[in-house]
Parts: structure tokens; C-alpha cells; sequence
């Protein structure tokens, strides 16, 4: 479990972008932060790496102080998918994926093994093993980002707008493939968009932040979808119109796929 | 001799004032070289920015344009000089051709790069508000290539001021005639204090085009 | 055998001195190669940690672009001129430094600014992904970012190349040109024949070069888009 005690982040120039936070991130389920953008849901997500530093507060991972332990051995430690997967031009697909076995140390054999178990697993043909990443579309990067992240089987993952760069069709598999993925593996997610569908598609609980980093509601997507806890929250999920459509397309996806719902309750 | 005996040196060199008067002092002398020197790169830019903007407008000829560049860069300057001395005989045109030479290969790359590189966006919006190909040219892509041709301009306008001195070898002065004069008469003094015109005039050149890139580049483009 | 007229019919080019002085050529050519290339070899080793500092503590970059700019706007005689105290003058041994030294530091005027952009080049999420799976500075910017610089390293020792080779033949007017100085003894006897030859032969080295960095680039980056650079 991640947990934030009263997390404060404030800029120098006086500008907080996360304010007095405490949240749980349950162990084995996805947390999805949502928010309009200056809500500090990227922010939050970047403290539990330490690649931003709080100014106040405590974060812990299964009790354990972030701050207590050196960031780049925790950062190995903890997946992380971008929007524009980042990776690496110069190294194949293979290569990018071992990245943080590598790291690690491991065996270099035992790593690229892993890497092309784990591209099967993402639904990549291990033909394109020996491939560069520009030879590859949008879709297929964010596929190996999402290997990559997984390459040394970290319990958590942290994952920023991992899939808003790439088309609706592309972003629908890309989702229903996260969602069997996850059903096998079950991480620690912190999962960031700016969508509301793919919020309430994904999570198994739903962070609504507003503007100035301030935690609006959280709760589960149906809890969220019947009772907005204010203005705020029911605006953002699109007022009576947009929860109406909301509510309709969550019914429509528990029919389509009944093992979701399975999984989620 | 010590670098700080040579700086000595030449600082006494430059301030006697013997140096600062008549057909061989330091005024005339450096009206003689900033003129090679821009007469050159104006007959350079006349080539290469009308060139390099068409070429990077249409997109044909690129590679053509990258090897033209290529070659006319390994060209060595002092060979060309004494060659078109030897054939034809002193005077301006050995200086002139050398160092167009040397100016056209920066001016033209920029320009092409520039102009190409421009977002592909800004001119299918130019197209779409009505431009045609001379319009969409100077109004949106020269204006957006503008820092990297003035680049261009900058590293050829460096090149020219710095090489110009070779104008003292086909006889027509310049501030090479201290460096070459002192050379032969191993009067290290004058080219070392030679040389120290040369690099301020480069300083200059550089300054200049600060200058310049304020005047002429959008405020939306800098940085 | 003669190419075309110039004044008093003397030709512009005599095929025969060329036969009688392969020899003499050859070893012209391999002492030019020699003074234009280790120039790039150092300004490589220098540039390289040198914009890595520069990558690294930011301020320390615009200081270091006003040196390299002021270099480039040196005329090479002068700066030759500057090391003639410190290393001789002549060719061979050790007054060819007087040679090598003032172009190591014009290579750098033009390498050290294309080593920092290169490492500039890097995307800001590739930069972002490294630190977030714990690379640390120093590693990330030896494994991640260098390598991505160098499409943008070989452009700019591609420039430094065929400038230092050209270069080489202005060390002639203080006897060590390379292949420069067929220029001086053309142009002192009123012979087109050698100051011909040695540009021709200049420009292939020049071109040769070219085009070994440019094979070099295709083998050491696979990864990099075609036609891109």
C-alpha cells in the first residue's frame, strides 16, 4: 500500500501544487488520479518516485519512507509509463525492455529472456525484438513501455497519462489489454489521466483532485457515478448529462466483459 | 619569449602611433580588409540565399545543394588564392573568388535547413488562408528560418573577416599585411598585433549580429 | 599533354612532374592527414567530457561558447604564429604541435557546441523514463544521452574535418603545410602544376574523410531514422 500523510508540495515561487494530500493507494488494485490539468495529479504521482520532493508530509510504500531510501535504487524498484513511452532511440525493443534488469545487474541472457516473455505478455510480436523503437507505431511504443515497466517485476507502477498519445481505437485495446494484464499480475497502481472515461473504465477507485492540489472525492467508480461529493466533482464528470452517459457506458462494459466485474468486486 | 611578453609586445605595437597614420596605418588598413571582406560575403549571400531558399521550398535539390556545400568547404582558401594569382595576376580577383568560396557553403546549408525544417503546419496554413509559393516563401518561411539563416550569415561573415588576410599575398593590403610583412621580417610584434585586429574585428562581426538578429528576427522566434 | 593554355603557353597542369614526384606526394599527403586528423582525435577527447560538464552545470556553457566563438573568428596564421615560441618551427617532430595544437582548438570551437547539443537533442521523455528508473546523473548521461548525441557529434566532426584539412595548407607560410606547401613552391616558380595537384589531393582527402564519418554515423547509429541527417 502507498500511503500520503499530509503531503504539501509547494514551488518557490509560492505556487502549491499539492495540498495537505492523504491518500491510500490500496496494494494489488489501480488508483487512478484524475483531474483538469494544474489539479497536481502528476505531481502526487511524481513524489512517490522521488522525482519531485515534498515539502511536507510523509509518502511511505508498505510503511516504508520513500525519503529514507536512496532514489535511484527506489526508482528501480517502481514501474513507470509515460504518454510518450520515452524510450530509448538508440537501444532495440529487446534492449529498452531490459533496461532495468540491466540496471539491476541481472545476467544478460536472463534478462532479454524476460524482456521476450513480457513482450508476448503486452501482445508484441517477438519478431520485432531486434527492431528500433522509430520503426514501430505509437500503439506498439506504449506497448513496450508498459514491458518495460514490468521488466523486473516491481510491485508498484506508476503511470502517467500512459495511454493519451495514441488513437481512440489504438487507446480502447490498449486499455482492455491493461485491464486482462493487470487481472494476472496485480500491481500497485497509481494510474494519472485528465479522462474521465478511462478513469472510471480502469480504476478501482477513482482520486477526483481539483486546481491548487486539492483531493475532491475519493471512491469507487460507482460510488463516484451516484454520488458526487460537490459542484466541483459533478461538473467535472460532465454535469447531469455526462454522468448520465457515464453511468450508461459503465453498464454497457460490465456486459461486455463480465470478467471485469468480476475482478473489480 | 613568454605569451606575456608577446601581449607586451604587441600592446606597444599597437599604440605607437606611427601605426595609426598613412597608406600602411591601421585605419587604412582595416578599411581595405572590412571591404574585401564585405564585398565578398555580399556577392556570397547573393548566391547562396536565393538558391538555398528555392531549393528549400521546393525540397528538390537538397542533396545537390548539401554536396555543393561539401566541396566547396574543402576547398583550402590559400591554395585558390595563388592559384588564380599564378593564372591571372594580382590583385582584387584571387582575394575575391577564394573567399566567396569560402562564405557560400554556410549561407547556402543554413538557408536550405532553414527553410525546409520549417513546421510543415505553418506553410499547409499559409495554403490555406490563400499564399502561393513566392507569398508562403517570404512571409511565413523565411521569417521562421530567419535565426538559422542569420547563422549562416554570421559563421560566413567569422570565416571572411578572419581569412581575408590572405588579400596581403596577392597584394592588395588588408590587416594580413602586418602578419604577412611582419612574418618575413620576423617582426612578431606586428603579427601578433595584426592578428589582435583580426580576432576584435571577428568580436565585432559577432556583436554586429546580435545587433542584427534583434532588428530582424520576430520576438515569437527568438530563443 | 596539356590541359588547356595559360598565359604563354605554358600548360596549366604538366602530367609529367606528376610522374616524377609521386614519391614526394605521397609523403606530402600522409604528413597532411596526420596534422588535420589528430587535431580531431584530441578535439574529440577533449570536447566530449567537456560537454558533458557542460550538459551537466548549465552555467557553465555560455562561458565556454564565447571561447569557442572567439576561437573560430581567429585567422589560423595568427594562432600558428602564437605556438611558434612553445614548439618550433618546420615540419616533423616537434613543431608539427605548432600545427596541431592551434587546430585542436578550432576543432573544439566547433565540436564542444555540437557535443552540447547533441546531448540537447535528447526528447525530454527519454529523459524523464531514465530518471524515473533510476539512472543517476552521471549514468544516464553516459548511456542514455551521449549516445543519443552522436548522429549530432559526427555532423559536427564531419565540419571540423574538412576545415582542419583545408587548414593544414595555410601552416605552410611557416614551413609545415602538408601538402600546402606545393602551394608556396608552385606559386614561387609561376608552376600551376603543383599548387593544382595539391588542391586536387586536398579536396579528396577532404572528401574521403567525409565520407568515412559519414559510414562511420551509418554503423554506430542503426537506430536513427534515414534521411533524417
Amino acid at each position: 500500500m502507498i500511503q500520503f500523510d499530509g503531503v504539501t508540495k509547494r514551488y518557490v515561487d509560492g505556487t502549491v501544487a499539492v495540498d495537505d494530500l492523504t491518500l491510500q493507494i490500496p496494494t494489488g488494485q489501480i488508483t487512478v488520479l484524475v483531474g483538469p490539468s494544474g489539479c497536481g495529479k502528476t505531481t502526487t504521482l511524481r513524489m512517490i518516485n522521488r522525482l519531485i520532493e515534498p515539502t511536507s508530509g510523509t509518502i511511505t510504500i508498505d510503511g516504508e519512507d520513500v525519503r529514507a531510501q536512496d532514489p535511484a535504487r527506489l526508482r528501480r524498484g517502481i514501474g513507470y509509463v509515460i504518454q510518450h513511452a520515452g524510450l530509448f532511440p538508440h537501444r532495440t525493443i529487446v534492449d529498452n525492455i531490459a533496461t532495468v534488469p540491466y540496471l539491476l545487474g541481472w545476467d544478460k541472457k536472463k534478462a532479454r529472456t524476460t524482456a521476450l516473455e513480457l513482450m508476448e505478455r503486452v501482445g508484441l510480436d517477438t519478431k520485432m525484438a531486434r527492431r528500433y523503437p522509430y520503426q514501430l507505431s505509437g500503439g506498439q511504443q506504449q506497448r513496450v513501455g508498459v514491458a518495460r515497466a514490468l521488466a523486473a517485476d516491481p510491485p508498484v507502477m506508476l503511470m502517467d497519462e500512459p495511454f493519451s498519445a495514441v488513437d481512440p481505437i489504438v487507446r480502447k485495446s490498449l486499455q482492455d489489454e491493461f485491464i486482462r494484464l493487470q487481472s494476472e499480475l496485480r500491481k500497485t497502481i497509481a494510474f494519472v489521466t485528465h479522462d474521465i472515461d478511462e478513469a472510471v473504465k480502469l480504476g478501482h477507485t477513482v482520486a477526483v483532485f481539483k486546481v491548487g492540489g486539492v483531493l475532491a472525492q475519493h471512491s469507487t467508480p460507482d460510488e463516484l457515478l451516484a454520488a458526487p461529493a460537490d459542484d466541483f466533482v459533478r461538473e467535472f464528470l460532465g454535469g447531469e448529462k455526462g454522468l448520465k452517459r457515464l453511468r450508461f457506458n459503465r453498464d454497457l462494459d460490465r456486459q461486455d466483459e463480465p470478467g471485469v466485474e468480476a475482478a473489480e468486486r | 619569449m613568454n605569451l606575456a611578453d608577446q601581449i607586451k609586445d604587441a600592446w606597444t605595437w599597437l599604440t605607437a602611433s606611427a601605426h595609426w597614420s598613412g597608406g600602411d596605418g591601421i585605419p587604412h588598413r582595416l578599411l581595405e580588409h572590412l571591404g574585401y571582406s564585405a564585398l565578398a560575403l555580399v556577392i556570397a549571400a547573393l548566391i547562396a540565399l536565393p538558391l538555398g531558399a528555392l531549393v528549400g521550398h521546393t525540397g528538390r535539390g537538397g542533396f545537390a545543394v548539401v554536396t555543393v556545400a561539401n566541396f566547396a568547404r574543402s576547398i583550402p582558401t590559400l591554395g585558390l588564392l595563388l592559384l588564380v594569382v599564378t593564372v591571372t595576376s594580382i590583385g582584387l580577383t584571387p582575394v575575391i573568388i577564394p573567399l566567396i568560396a569560402l562564405a557560400t557553403p554556410p549561407i547556402l546549408v543554413n538557408t536550405y535547413e532553414g527553410v525546409r525544417g520549417v513546421d510543415p503546419d505553418i506553410k499547409d496554413a499559409a495554403r490555406g488562408m490563400g499564399m502561393t509559393g513566392p507569398g508562403i516563401l517570404l512571409k511565413a518561411e523565411v521569417p521562421v528560418a530567419m535565426p538559422l539563416i542569420l547563422l549562416g550569415l554570421r559563421t560566413a561573415a567569422i570565416q571572411v573577416v578572419a581569412t581575408a588576410t590572405i588579400a596581403a599575398y596577392a597584394g592588395i593590403g588588408g590587416l594580413g599585411r602586418y602578419i604577412v610583412d611582419g612574418l618575413a621580417r620576423k617582426d612578431y610584434p606586428s603579427v601578433v598585433g595584426g592578428s589582435v585586429l583580426v580576432v576584435l574585428l571577428a568580436v565585432i562581426v559577432q556583436l554586429a549580429f546580435v545587433g542584427i538578429r534583434r532588428a530582424v528576427v520576430s520576438r515569437g522566434l527568438r530563443n | 599533354m596539356t590541359l588547356a593554355a595559360a598565359d604563354g603557353g605554358e600548360p596549366l597542369i604538366r602530367w609529367d612532374w606528376i610522374g616524377d614526384h609521386t614519391g614526394q606526394l605521397a609523403d606530402l599527403t600522409a604528413h597532411h592527414l596526420k596534422l588535420a586528423l589528430l587535431p580531431i582525435l584530441f578535439g574529440l577527447v577533449v570536447a566530449i567530457p567537456l560537454g558533458l560538464l557542460c550538459a551537466r552545470w548549465r552555467w557553465l556553457y555560455p562561458p565556454t561558447l564565447g571561447v569557442a566563438n572567439v576561437l573560430y573568428g581567429l585567422p589560423s596564421l595568427a594562432l600558428f604564429m602564437l605556438f611558434i615560441p612553445y614548439f618550433g618551427i618546420g615540419s616533423g617532430g616537434r613543431a608539427d604541435f605548432t600545427i596541431i595544437v592551434p587546430l585542436t582548438l578550432f576543432s573544439l570551437s566547433v565540436l564542444v557546441p555540437n557535443v552540447v547539443d547533441g546531448l540537447r537533442s535528447v526528447p525530454d521523455p527519454v529523459r524523464q523514463a531514465a530518471t524515473a528508473m533510476g539512472f543517476g546523473t552521471l549514468r544516464r548521461l553516459i548511456q542514455v544521452e551521449l549516445p543519443i548525441a552522436v548522429p549530432v557529434v559526427i555532423a559536427g566532426a564531419r565540419v571540423a574535418a574538412v576545415s582542419s584539412i583545408s587548414l593544414v595548407s595555410v601552416g605552410t607560410l611557416i614551413g609545415n603545410g602538408g601538402l600546402g606547401q606545393l602551394f608556396v613552391d608552385g606559386y614561387s616558380r609561376d608552376f600551376t602544376t603543383p599548387i593544382i595537384v595539391s588542391c586536387v589531393l586536398i579536396i579528396a582527402l577532404a572528401l574521403i574523410s567525409d565520407g568515412v564519418l559519414v559510414a562511420a554515423q551509418r554503423l554506430l547509429t542503426p537506430w536513427a531514422r534515414r534521411g533524417t541527417r
